[in-house]
């Protein structure tokens, strides 16, 4: 199937000559979920503008559903839904008001029992006569998704939708974009929070200084972080891992000090009683045991410093 | 064209009207009440008469082109200046519509509530002076042009301006000394030969000269010339802002 949203080599400068997407290529399935992780200033939310029509590529091109984003932009545009990341609202405007401003400006015509749908499923409804400005932060944050969600969108950017919002919306949030999936909807949503990705995610992306460090699977990633290390402590530094353990594929440590096991924590055996009984038995004195796991975050900080090493 | 974009834009800025109609229709009346006191009752009772009609409704046409093209510039320079200043723009940018619809929808409303405004000036004037319009039809083909024109200048000074202070600079520089220069409150037959022919540089004289013919049927300059100017003039303003919209300036990086 073709990708319901194809990025090729776009490139971004702004107009002070400072490029901020330097060739990112990307293709969406439709109806997954893909989060984009990156640290501040990677260019996530330059990629979602420039997909969004909000600021012009400079090189490449972007297809929403086979429609170029520069010449068919009526096409595109009116299968994306939108939410920034800064709340941007009319501080005067009642909340279905700005709802149905939405819907129409998307050139869906005035349809009441959509508008109340969606302001249901966002517990909006109570408020719906209230002014924007008297409602709460997380509130806002919501309306900002009504809006994007207004006129029933095939594609939804979700920009760092829950920066400051508190554990229940942010679980709120969790729910809405699934219960969105379930509707076919695909989503991408950018995010600081690796346990975020983790929970919604299908694919993750790692975008750093304008480009994509990788994309994969969750559930692959997620394989990789499976991966559990058991470092061995010794009394006595070793120049070599000795021959009897050489079935362990162990890891000499820094200094000799210590032998490092990498074991898979979802498989039956671990070898992990084994191992310690044959390095009694090759006559070394343990000093301290202990064992790490390689979280999404590790590869992600390790992704973007390799990175930064190289530049 | 889509519109439904159109008119959700249209409805939504008229909205903010109407949340603030008192203080939209309590300055311009007040003020026009002021202009009728100090021009009409003060002065009017030196000058008395205009080429045969009272001083009074003479500055009628005037004061109305006046708060018209004010109120026009003003509503259309907010009207999209705002988005601009509180973000809410990012919509207009990623939604499928052209720079066309999006003018239709900001500048429409901002010509109507000028327009609106124009309309309650006229009935104040009735209060105080006795007045006749001789070519209604006219009369209000100028007034809409006017509105329509005026607002498509406000929306292009919306756009550049980069702070409140811009927004205001534009019309406080050039659009009232154009205004109060134009004749507004005189004819400019009144004037000395050489301020006759520097008058004849600002283009205000051409459409408040047009707006008081279709009352009085007298007009500094002949009136096809007034359609002519102001019809180049909404020309110029479209161009401009069609411009805007394929360049993205000031709105799109
Ligand atoms: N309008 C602009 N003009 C010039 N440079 C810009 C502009 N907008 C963004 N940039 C630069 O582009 C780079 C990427 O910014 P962007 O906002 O895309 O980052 P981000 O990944 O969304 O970061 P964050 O996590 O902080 O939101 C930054 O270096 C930023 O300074
Ligand atoms: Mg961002």
């Amino acid at each position: 199937m073709a990708p319901i949203l194809s990025i090729k080599n776009v490139r971004k400068a702004y107009d002070d000559g400072f490029e901020a997407l330097k060739g990112v290529s990307l293709d969406i399935e439709e109806g997954e979920i893909l989060a984009l992780l990156g640290p501040n200033g990677a260019g996530k939310t330059t990629l979602i503008s420039t997909v969004c029509g909000i600021t012009m590529p400079t090189a490449g091109t972007v297809t929403v559903a086979g429609h170029d984003i520069v010449r068919q932009y009526r096409a595109a545009r009116s299968l994306i839904g939108l939410v920034p990341q800064e709340i941007a609202l009319e501080p005067f405007e009642k909340v279905i008001n700005t709802v149905r401003f939405s819907r129409g400006l998307f050139g869906k015509g005035r349809k009441d029992s959509a508008v109340e749908d969606i302001l249901r499923r966002l517990s909006l409804w109570d408020k719906r006569n209230n002014q924007i400005r008297e409602l709460s932060g997380g509130m806002k944050r919501r309306v900002l998704i009504a809006k994007a969600l207004a006129h029933d969108p095939r594609v939804l950017f979700l920009d760092e939708p829950t920066a400051g919002v508190d554990v229940e919306l942010r679980k709120d949030m969790w729910d809405i974009v699934g219960q969105l999936r379930a509707d076919g909807v695909t989503t991408i949503l950018t995010t600081h929070y690796i346990e975020e990705a983790e929970a919604i995610a299908d694919r993750i992306a790692v975008i750093n200084d304008g480009e994509i460090l990788l994309v994969e699977d969750k559930d692959k990633l997620m394989t990789r972080m499976g991966q559990k290390q058991l470092i061995v402590q010794l009394t006595d530094p070793l120049s070599k891992v000795p021959a009897a353990l050489a079935d362990y594929a162990l890891v000499l440590g820094k200094d000799g000090q210590s032998l490092v096991y990498t074991y898979d924590t979802k498989s039956e055996r671990t070898g992990i009683t084994r191992l310690l009984q044959d390095v009694a038995k090759a006559g070394l004195h343990l000093r301290d045991v202990e064992t790490q796991q390689s979280s999404l975050e590790d590869i992600f900080v390790s992704l973007v410093h390799k990175g930064e090493d190289a530049a | 064209m889509n519109w439904s974009a159109v008119r959700a834009i249209y409805v939504f800025e008229m909205a903010r009207f109407f949340r603030t109609i008192a203080q939209s229709l309590i300055s311009p009346v007040l003020s026009t009440s002021l202009y009728f006191v100090v021009f009409g009752a003060a002065i009017g009772s030196r000058i008395q008469e205009v080429e045969g009609v009272s001083y009074g409704a003479f500055i009628v046409p005037g004061l109305v082109m006046l708060t018209v093209m004010t109120q026009g510039i003003s509503n259309a320079s907010f009207g999209i200046y705002f988005p601009k200043f509180i973000g809410t723009i990012y919509e207009l940018l990623s939604a499928p519509v052209n720079f066309l619809e999006i003018v239709m929808g900001y500048v429409g409303a901002a010509a109507t509530k000028a327009m609106f405004i124009g309309v309650v000036i006229l009935i104040t004037s009735f209060f105080f002076v006795d007045i006749t319009i001789q070519h209604p039809l006219a009369m209000v083909a100028f007034l809409v042009l006017t509105c329509v024109s005026f607002a498509l200048f406000g929306f292009i000074i919306g756009i550049w301006a980069g702070s409140f202070e811009q927004l205001q600079l534009v019309p406080l520089l050039i659009v009232t000394p154009l205004v109060f220069l134009g004749g507004s409150f005189y004819s400019i037959s009144m004037l000395p030969p050489v301020w006759q022919t520097i008058s004849m540089f600002n283009p205000v004289v051409y459409l408040i000269s047009g707006f008081r013919w279709s009352f009085f049927g007298l007009a500094d300059v002949p009136i096809l010339t007034s359609l002519l100017a102001i019809a180049g003039f909404t020309g110029l303003c479209l161009g401009a802002i069609w411009w805007i919209f394929k360049s993205g300036w000031r709105i799109r990086q």
